[in-house]
């Protein structure tokens, strides 16, 4: 599977985006207003020099006096360093100031207050003028005052505020990146629970999953619960099917089996019993085969995911062996049981059929009224289950040989059997690290078959 | 002792019911569920043989269903010898399983298993004049005595008890002994008369010889 | 002028003819090892000056320094007329302020002016060096048996007390000329209120106006006059240190004091901006020095002890309040009013 990227990271990510958005957004509002704001003082200052100046404008024997107030300037020196530049102007005289600052702009009528941005010299102004009417003898005389001041302090206090809320926009952008890191690990945490809690499921284990988990997950869990539960069903179905199709089968096998059988009791004829004979032991190696090649394709599907229980291998034997038992009894075989608790990690089912199928063999193989023993102990790190019979031994038959697909003894062709009893026994036994080995009885008659197991 | 078979399928329910009959069980059938749920609430069995896939439904799930109120053993008749099938049997309350098709001594074996597990009813003994021999627990018991028997022993005198007095042939034990295909001659079956002789040597319960025919329980 | 012999008259002369505009008091050029030179237009006088123009030469050989010395309105009319200088020292802060104010200054930025206080530069355009107190210098001998004022207000009555004692013995800038005494006058005029009760009591004296503090403290020294009122106080340190210094007493009135801080600037026209930008540092690095390695008064107000201490006069537009024509022709008024009463 080809990751299509990571939530986590496009999650941290669009956050950390918006964060950024927003930071930006922040500082540039901060910034816009601490220029505003600066603007306005700047703007009050203005005016208040402005209108100071204008105060001490006076007149004098019929002429416009005037001595500039010396807080008027303080003022405008004490809040910023910028120029300053100003001019009194009457009637179209300039009075004092500098002649050229107001070319262009005419003046405002009495009362008025104007704020202008200008250019003088080559650099930006704000400009105040404000007109004062004076008494000059019997004329009323308009005086305009304009006092104008370079931008550069507001550009300083704005720039000072606007670096200081770009670093409150930065602090608070990387402490939102950091924020959207955990919070995005947060967010998927019951993704990931979830995820871990259907990987620690078992093969088999297809029931519905029920977690709490935030709404978001839920249309998710439903999904999956309606995905498991079609593949529950479709399992469910070919299953029912197999089983039908075997029903299907092995019923008229069975009619025709059981048939044969009651006409068996009532032949006379040598011939004839014969002939049932034959057709019981043909039905019965083909449904023996179709048994084993199932229970074999089982096993291999089951080993792909092979579960790790705990498994008393004591009770297992148990198990198996009662199962056997009327088995044994119709040749009055006795199994005997030696075991000691081992434990095994791995899956029953599978421990069951192979321990089932090496035991068969040895009931299958063995005459009438003889004893199987079957022990369970450890040697060293490994568990050991050994069953051992008094039949006729594997007559030279090497393990690799038997336990090969279909391989059956030479001496063994009157007894039915598909030859892949062994075959579901190694393949499980070495799954689960452990292994088969077959030998003639080394204490006398018969074989030994040793199964070894790793011990939990 | 009584059976109950749910079988749906005729001719193997047939075959059963006769091969069952031979060897002196009363068979009930029941080709479906619903009748088996009549038959088992009108009497009561000593064993049931049930099949997994019947036309009304499947017999596990009756089986799971209905466990705790029927209290007779069951065994679970399977078209698969599939690892899953036969726990899934298990798992729903069967006592055992056992696969189609299925060879009688085979079937018999592990019905007798099953009711010695679950101890069996008064009703299964039979009387040979002072002797009573328990068919659950396969012992003869007379007076302060009780035998035991092996195996194949126990079902040579299972076949004579359920025929006092009747010649029973060569042949005929035979059947009952040994699966179809052991190569044996009737020397075996000599073989087990006589064991089963000694055995019942202390006891009222006598084997005849009826020379050309075959052998004959004789109640002393 | 101080300077007045032949041929030293003849040489500036010459000079002066290149430059028509300027009136120039003094020139000397320094010249470097290498082809730069830098022109230095300032209010110092060249004897107070030199040792400071070698030391910088002995660091940068490289540099040559030409070196011009006019009053603070010539230089003010120089720059504002375009002459080219490379640098501009001057006492009159004011003036130089203007000059920075009306766009005739250029930034400049280094390590040293960034160590200058806030107070000591203007828009990284104008740059304090020195601090430099306005003070009284008296002669001994004609305060004899006189208890030395502490303040302006005992200072008064001294002078009203003693008016024959005083008569026509009492020196003080001619603020009509003067650009530094406008300056000491006008700050002190609008810090204390004493100043114009002086100024009368002074006027009725019949004072003698100067137009520079080293020849007022000469007629002290020369007990022509009694008292010199607002004197340099660097001149003054200095001529105590020389012939007749001992004839002679530095008073810093209690009351208050005016703090004139010499500074340059940069001219925009300057051609040597690299030269002029190492001169002015080492100008900084003199005036922060925390020892007195040259003739001025150190920057830093805790270098200097002993004496009641008040702010520089402060570098900002309220400078140019007086420097308005309309202000100074009324200001001037009201000075002359009480200066000369007669
Ligand atoms: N206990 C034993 N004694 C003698 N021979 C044995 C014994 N166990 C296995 N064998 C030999 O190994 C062969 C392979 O055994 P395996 O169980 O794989 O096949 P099978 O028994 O013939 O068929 P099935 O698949 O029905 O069990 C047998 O045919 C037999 O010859
Ligand atoms: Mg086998």
């Amino acid at each position: 599977m080809n990751p299509t990227g990571s939530i986590r990271r496009r999650m941290t990510i669009s956050l950390a985006l918006v964060a950024a958005l927003l930071s930006l957004l922040s500082w540039s509002m901060v910034a816009s207003f601490a220029r505003q704001a600066a603007e306005r003082t700047q703007d009050n200052i203005l005016a208040a020099s402005a209108t100071i100046i204008a105060e001490a404008i006076r007149s004098e024997g019929g002429e416009v006096r005037l001595e500039l107030p010396y807080a008027a300037f303080a003022m405008l020196g004490a809040v910023s360093e910028d120029r300053v530049f100003y001019q009194i102007e009457t009637a179209g005289e300039i009075l004092t100031g500098y002649e050229d600052l107001t070319t262009g702009s005419i003046a405002p009528a009495a009362g008025e207050v104007r704020f202008e941005t200008t250019e003088y010299l080559d650099v930006p102004l704000r400009m105040v003028r404000m007109t004062r009417t004076v008494l000059a003898g019997e004329e009323a005389v308009p005086v305009t005052v304009s006092l104008a001041q370079t931008r550069n302090g507001i550009g300083t206090i704005a720039g000072d505020l606007s670096e200081t809320a770009a670093a409150l926009s930065v602090a608070f952008f990387v402490l939102a990146v950091a924020l959207t890191g955990f919070v995005a690990q947060l967010s998927l945490r019951p993704l990931n629970e979830l995820a871990q809690a259907v990987a620690r499921r078992g093969p088999t284990d297809l029931r519905p999953v029920r977690r709490q988990a935030p709404s978001e997950l839920t249309p998710l869990i439903g999904s999956l619960n309606r995905f498991m539960e079609r593949l529950a069903g479709s399992l469910r179905r070919s299953e029912e099917f197999i089983a039908e199709a075997a029903h299907r089968v092995r019923t008229p096998l069975a009619t025709v089996r059981a048939q044969a059988e009651v006409a068996l009791h009532g032949a006379q004829s040598h011939d004839d019993k014969q002939r049932l004979r034959q057709m019981i032991r043909a039905i019965d190696e083909s449904s023996r085969s179709a048994g084993q090649l199932l229970d074999h394709a089982t096993v291999a599907y089951r080993i792909e995911d092979l579960s790790r229980d705990t498994i008393n291998l004591a009770e297992l034997a148990a198990s198996v062996a009662a199962a056997l038992e009327p088995t044994a009894g119709l040749k009055d075989i006795e199994i005997r049981l030696e075991t000691s608790d081992v434990a095994t990690l791995g899956d029953k089912v599978l421990l069951e059929s192979a321990l089932r199928n090496v035991l068969d063999n040895a009931i299958k193989y063995s005459p009438d009224e003889t004893q199987i023993s079957l022990t369970v102990d450890q040697q060293g790190d490994m568990a050991c289950l050994r069953i051992c019979d008094q039949g006729p031994g594997l007559a030279g038959q090497s393990t690799t040989d038997l336990t090969k697909r279909f391989a059956r003894g030479a001496t063994v062709t009157d007894v039915v059997g598909s030859g892949l009893g062994l075959t579901i026994a190694s393949e499980v036994l070495q799954a689960h690290g452990g292994g088969i080995e077959l030998a003639d009885n080394p204490k006398g008659q018969g074989a030994c078959a040793i199964l070894t197991l790793p011990k939990a | 002792m009584r059976y109950l078979l749910v079988e749906d399928h005729a001719e193997l329910a047939g075959a059963v019911v006769q091969r069952l009959e031979i060897d002196g069980h009363a068979v009930d059938h029941a080709p479906d569920l619903a009748t088996a749920s009549a038959c088992l609430s009108a009497a009561e069995y000593d064993l049931i043989l049930l099949d997994v896939m019947l036309p009304d439904g499947d017999g596990r799930e009756f089986l799971a269903a209905s466990r705790d109120r029927i209290a007779t053993p069951v065994i679970m008749l399977t078209a698969r010898s599939q690892v899953s099938d036969r726990v899934g049997a298990l798992d729903q309350g069967a006592d055992d399983y056992i696969t189609k098709p299925f060879d009688f001594a085979e079937l018999e074996a592990r019905c007798r298993a099953v009711i010695r597990r679950r101890g069996g009813s008064a009703r299964n003994e039979i009387a040979l004049g002072k002797a009573v021999f328990d068919l659950t627990s396969g012992q003869l018991r007379e007076r302060d005595m009780t035998i035991e028997f092996r195996n194949r022993e126990l079902r040579l005198l299972e076949v004579f008890a359920r025929r006092p007095g009747q010649i029973l042939s060569k042949a005929q034990l035979m059947d009952r002994l040994f699966s179809y295909d052991s190569d044996v001659t009737e020397n075996a079956i000599e073989v087990y008369v006589a064991r089963l002789r000694k055995k019942l040597a202390a006891t009222s319960v006598r084997i005849e010889t009826v020379r050309g025919l075959g052998y004959r329980v004789e109640i002393a | 002028m101080r300077y007045s012999d032949i041929a030293k008259g003849l040489i500036l002369a010459v000079w002066a003819s290149a430059l028509p505009a300027l009136e120039v008091e003094d020139r000397k050029s320094y010249p470097g090892e290498g082809g730069a030179m830098i022109s230095v237009l300032s209010t110092a006088d060249l004897d107070v000056f030199e040792p400071f123009i070698r030391q910088f030469q002995q660091d940068q050989p490289a540099i040559g320094v030409d070196y011009t010395v006019a009053s603070s309105t010539e230089i003010y009319a120089a720059i504002t007329e375009g002459m080219k200088f490379d640098i501009v020292l001057s006492s009159a802060m004011d003036l130089q302020f203007q000059l920075a104010n009306d766009g005739y200054a250029q930034a400049y930025g280094s390590d040293a002016t960034a160590r200058l206080p806030d107070w000591a530069q203007w828009r990284d355009l104008v740059f304090a060096f020195t601090s430099e107190p306005a003070v009284a210098v008296i002669s001994r001998e004609r305060f004899s048996g006189i208890d030395l004022p502490a303040t302006r207000q005992e200072l008064i009555s001294i002078l009203r007390d003693y008016p024959e004692r005083f008569d026509q013995s009492v020196g003080t800038y001619d603020v009509r000329t003067s650009g530094l005494g406008y300056l000491f006058a006008t700050q002190e005029a609008r810090n204390s209120d004493v100043f114009w009760r002086l100024s009368e009591v002074i006027g009725r004296l019949q004072p003698r106006l100067y137009c520079c503090s080293a020849q007022m403290i000469d007629d002290v020294i020369s007990g022509e006059l009694a008292i010199a009122y607002n004197v340099l106080g660097s001149y003054a340190e200095r001529r105590r240190t020389q012939e007749g210094g001992d004839r002679m007493e530095i008073l810093q009135l209690e009351d208050f004091g005016n703090n004139m801080l010499r500074t340059a600037l940069i001219p925009r026209t300057a051609e040597n901006v690299t030269g002029a930008g190492a001169f002015l540092d080492a100008l900084i690095l003199a005036g922060l020095a925390e020892e007195q390695t040259w003739a001025f008064p150190p920057l830093q107000p805790h270098a200097r002890q002993g004496t009641p201490e008040f702010g520089p006069i402060r570098l900002g537009p309220a400078l140019m309040v007086h420097l308005d024509p309309l202000t100074r022709r009324a200001f001037l008024s009201s000075w002359e009013d009480a200066m000369e009463q007669e």
